[in-house]
Formats: C-alpha cells, structure tokens, sequence
C-alpha cells in the first residue's frame, strides 16, 4: 500500500485541525479543573460521542474486525449484550452518584464513599494500567504502520506520541475530548465506503451467508454459526466463541462490561466533564444509540474479509508463525482492497485518529488520577490551584514519556506485557461488585470494600491458575498451579475468571461489612443510591430525556438481538 | 469551554470533501476498477461536504440563539 499525495494532504489537513483545537483550547485552560474536568462544561452529544469513542482506539477497531473475522457476528455479544445494557445502567443509577458527589474522578469516589486504602489500591494500580496500554497502542500503531506503509517504527512512536502531548499539554481532557469526538466521525466516514463497497462486491447480506457458510463448514461448526448471534449458543462446542449462553450473559454481559464501563474512569472521566447532572446522566445513553450501530461499521468488514477468502480473486490472510490466519490483518486488508487514493487517505486517517485519541484518553486519565489522587492525597494535600494544574501538565509529559517506554517495552518483550495485562485483568475483574454494594447497600462498609477487592483479586488469580483452555500449554494461559478443569475456549476461560472474581468480592464485601462498623447514614448522603434525593433535573425536553431514551435503547438492542438471532 | 466544536468537525469536513471532489474529478478513472468502476472520490466527497455544511450551519444557529 502506497499513500501519493492526495492521500497525504488529507492526513495534513486532519493533523492540521487537531493542532489548532489544541491552540484553541491553550487560552482557555486555565483552571485545574478546566485541564482535568473540562471546567465541567461539555454539552451532553459531545461527551456522549466522546465517551463512546473513547473506547474505540485503532486496537479495539482493528480488533473488532480481527474478531468478526475470527467469531462471525457472534462479535456483536460485545456491544449488544455487553456494552449497551452497561452504559444505559450507569447514566440511570451510577452518574447521580459520581456527578453529584462532586467527586473529580473514580478513585476519589471510592475515597468519599469508602477509605484512602480503598482509593489508593484503585488509583494507583489504574494509574500503571493507562500507562501500560497506552504503550501497548503505542506499540500497535508502530507495527501497523510500518507493516501497511514502511514507515518506521522509531518514526511513528515519537511523531504520534509527540502530537498527542502536544494537543492535550495545551487543552487537557477538552482536547482530549474534542478529538475523540472528531476521531467519531472520521471512523464512520472513513469505513462506511469499505462497508458499502464490501457488501456490493460479495452480494450483499445474502451473499454474505453464502459465503460465510462455506468457512462456517470448513471449521466445523454449523452453516449459520458465524452469521447468527444466539442460535449455537447452546453448547459452547458448536460456536466460533467457544462460550455458551451463560458465559456469555453472566461473563460478559454482566460481570465484564459493567466492570468496564461502569467503573473505569477513562470512560466515567468523559461523562464527569458534562455541563449538568442531567448532561452527564445523557452521555452515557446517547453514546449508545452509535454503539447498537457500530458492529456494522467494525465487525462486518472483518466479516466480509474472511468470506472472500473463498472465492477466486478474493481476499487471501498472511499466516502467522503457527501457521493460523493473521485476523488482525482484516481491517488493512479490506482498506486496501476496496478504497482507490483519496478515499485510502481518509481510512489511513481514521485508523491513525483513533490511536491518538486512543492514547490521549489514556493520558487524560492518567495525568487526573496521578495529580489528584496521589499528588494531592499523598504528596502535597495542601498547594494552590495553579501548582497542581502544572503538575497536570507534568504528569502528561511524564505519561507520554512513560507510554514510549512501554512501547518499547512491549516490542522487545511481549510476554512481560501480556503478564501486566493479566495481573491488571485479575485487579479489575471483582470491581464492579465493589461500585454495586458501595452504592445501593449502605451497610457496606470501607473495610468490606478494601477486603472484597483483595480477595477478589486472589479469586482470579486462583481461578485462573487452576484451569486452562484446550490445547494451551500451561504457564501464562493458565494452569500455573494445577489443572482441575479445562475450558473450550480461551475466552470462555476469562469469562469464568471474572465470574469467581466477582462473586467473591461481592460475598467477602457483605461478610466483613456486616461484622465492621458502618458509617453513620448522614455521612453517605450523595454517595448512597437510597440515601440521594431524586436529583431535582432541568427536565429535559424530547427524545434525549434519559428516561425515555434508556427504554428506547434497550428495545432496540434486544430487536437487533432477535433480528440476527 | 467557549470553543463550539461543530466548527472544526464543519471545517475540516468541508476541506476535506472539496480535495476528494477536485481529486475526483481530475483522477484517472482506471483507479476506479477496484470500486466497480465508480469514482467514489467525487460521490463520498460530495457527502463529506454536506455533513462539513450541515455542521457548520449547526454551529451558526446555535450561535444565533
């Protein structure tokens, strides 16, 4: 693949608009809270689209397509079971209490609700997380790059994490938000002529099952299994997933994407920043009206790549050193199939858009939780406002040069980053029932909290140490302690691990906190689901009312649920 | 923030859409082969431009009011 120069103008002009909100925004920032909490000032559609893309790094859209390659539409679990009954609950029951708490990030509610240890585990190993991916994007993009167009590694890493410093030293999460929010819609600009393209070219959505039965069969699962969404989710044995109903709704479903986007304050960061309780309940609902569409933007070209690999002139995967299909590869290699120069500068510039607003989410969130729940609760409680927006902007030059790093890391050694990612998979999977009891149980109490997230922590670790999928070798897969069970699937095996994570931070958090003293109910006012008035809201006229937007949402999740069942 | 963001997605938009458009309709056809012989530069551009002017007149009458 080669960019000419028509391909080039129009990554300029995109380079060129996000410097100059950056510029913008300069003069704007002046307040800490304006550099970490955009003054608390975002329309709701502008933090809904930012939260919702804020999740979309290059990774996640080429991953997307790498898996609707690898699992067929049963993908779309991912967004229609998980994420959308998720994002409606926290802008229903969950933002009353971040928002009106005042507090300015996740672990400082943790630190109201409950206790500084509480607050302290959360932060600081969320603070290593974001660093630790924003590496591994990093790393992603440089491969990626260099693979598609031969630029080189050493080049794209500094030049990208250069621009992201550059963009968010000067605006802060505003920056960060207003490109998430540009990075929107040059995704669905940017693909949407793939996706058409694609579906014209393989004969549609008929063509398509044609094509997808005969892969389907040749892998051994039944005609239909890629292109249905439940019909083979009875036994995990007959789906591309590998996971049955259960796993799926009770892994997934429930204990995984409520963790993710109910709790993790890269995302809750974007709704934090809404101008009013009533914005910030919105942004999480009106992201999702995108994300039930988004599968056919991300999922389906990966779809369509792998069944044009049956057909004489179609798509052919580069194998991987195991000698399996490198799905990763369905995302290029659909771009540079179907997209002439012009409209190939304009899919580059989606990609190269959503990396940086993938790394700048990751750095806004760090340089809050660093200078907020560690610098100011630890190091230095008591400075004026002007100090700690300059540690901000320290702490994003510092995260920067921390992600670079571990990019490095990463290329020179994929197995410690792949350890990292599972230690922080172990630390995340119980903190959902942490937030649950936390907020709608008011008998639960800081050393509950603080025990349940340990245990559950250990839980994971355990699960995960005593089981494995089929045909891995024991080691990091799992079985590093013994084998007492095997699962069909990796991914069935994470599922099971958040499952036990969960439920045992859930019983550990109820048990010490019925023999540990609670805290008097006028303390958790605010905090507490039962506690919290009804927030008195500016009604909110028309369609974006979240009461009756949340309904219309779900419907339309579970149509489309019935719709490819 | 003070900064009405429908401003640069507009702009960029509306760019963005003009070089597809001119590159369209100087482009040599036979680049088109992979797209069934449309130039989807000159189509895609053109809709890249209305959503950049939609956004644009968005971002005026929310200014008006």
């Amino acid at each position: 693949m080669t960019l000419t120069f028509v391909d080039g103008l129009i990554i300029g002009l995109y380079l060129l608009v996000v410097v100059a909100i950056g510029l913008a925004l300069r003069q704007r920032t002046k307040t800490s809270e304006d550099f970490f909490l955009s003054g608390r000032s975002i329309p709701a559609w502008v933090a809904g689209l930012a939260f919702m893309s804020a999740n979309m790094g290059a990774q996640e859209v080429v991953g997307m397509a790498a898996s609707g390659a690898k699992y067929g539409l049963m993908t779309s679990h991912f967004y229609w079971v998980g994420a959308i009954p998720a994002m409606v609950f926290l802008g229903l029951f969950m933002m009353p209490l971040y928002y009106g708490s005042r507090a300015r990030s996740v672990p400082e509610y943790l630190k109201l609700r409950f206790d500084e240890k509480t607050r302290l585990l959360n932060a600081a190993s969320f603070a290593f997380m974001t660093i630790v991916s924003s590496g591994i994007s990093l790393y992603a993009m440089g491969l990626l790059l260099n693979l598609l167009l031969g630029w080189p590694f050493d080049l794209s890493i500094w030049l990208w994490a250069g621009i992201v410093l550059l963009y968010v030293f000067m605006g802060g999460l505003t920056s960060g938000i207003y490109n998430e929010v540009l990075q929107f819609f040059l995704i669905v600009f940017g693909f949407a002529p793939l996706v058409i393209l694609g579906l014209v070219d393989i004969g549609g959505w008929s063509g398509l099952m044609a094509s997808l039965s005969d892969v389907s069969l040749q892998r051994g699962f039944p005609a239909d299994a890629l292109t249905t969404v439940w019909r083979h989710a009875g036994s995990a044995a007959d789906n591309p997933l590998g996971v049955g109903w259960f796993g799926i709704t009770m892994g997934l479903g429930f204990v995984l994407s409520f963790g993710y986007w109910c709790t993790d304050f890269l995302l809750v960061q974007r709704a934090m920043a809404a101008h009013s309780l009533s914005a910030a309940r919105q942004a999480p609902i009106i992201a999702a009206i995108p994300k039930l569409l988004f599968p056919a933007l991300v999922i389906l070209p990966g779809m369509i790549a792998i069944g044009l690999t049956h057909r004489t002139g179609g798509i052919s995967f580069p194998l991987k050193p195991d000698g399996s299909l490198n799905y990763d590869l369905a995302m290029p290699l659909m771009l540079a199939r179907y997209l002439p120069t012009g409209l190939l500068g304009l899919g580059i510039t989606a990609l190269m858009a959503s990396f940086m607003s993938g790394m700048a989410g990751n750095v806004t969130a760090f340089n809050t939780v660093w200078t907020y729940d560690l610098y100011q609760a630890h190091i230095r409680p008591n400075a004026s406002d002007r100090h700690y927006l300059n540690i901000g902007r320290i702490a994003t030059v510092a995260g920067v040069l921390l992600s670079i790093a571990a990019a490095y890391l990463a290329a020179r050694f994929n197995n410690i980053m792949d350890l990292l990612q599972l230690v922080f998979a172990f630390v995340n999977a119980p903190l959902f029932a942490t937030f649950l009891l936390g907020m709608f149980w008011k008998r639960t109490t800081g050393h509950g909290a603080f025990a349940g997230l340990l245990m559950g922590t250990v839980g994971a670790a355990l699960h995960h140490g005593l089981t494995i999928p089929a045909h891995a070798i024991a080691g990091i897969k799992g079985g590093w302690l013994a084998i007492l069970h095997t699962y069909p699937s990796e991914m069935a095996q994470n599922f099971s691990t958040a499952i036990v994570a969960w439920t045992t931070c859930f019983l550990v958090t109820i048990l010490v906190s019925l023999v540990t003293a609670s805290r008097p109910a006028e303390q958790l006012t605010g905090l507490v689901y039962s506690l919290t008035a009804r927030p008195r809201e500016q009604p909110v006229t028309g369609l974006f009312n979240p009461s009756l937007l949340a309904p219309l949402v779900l419907g339309a999740a579970l149509l489309l649920n019935l719709l490819f069942w | 923030m003070g900064l009405d963001l429908r401003l640069p997605i507009g702009a960029l938009f509306i760019a963005l859409g003009l070089v597809l458009i001119i590159y369209g309709a100087v482009s040599d056809p036979a680049i088109y082969a992979r797209s069934f012989g449309i130039n989807v530069n000159l189509a895609w551009g053109c809709v890249l431009l209305v959503f950049g002017l939609a956004m644009l007149a968005a971002s005026r009458r929310g200014a008006a009011k």
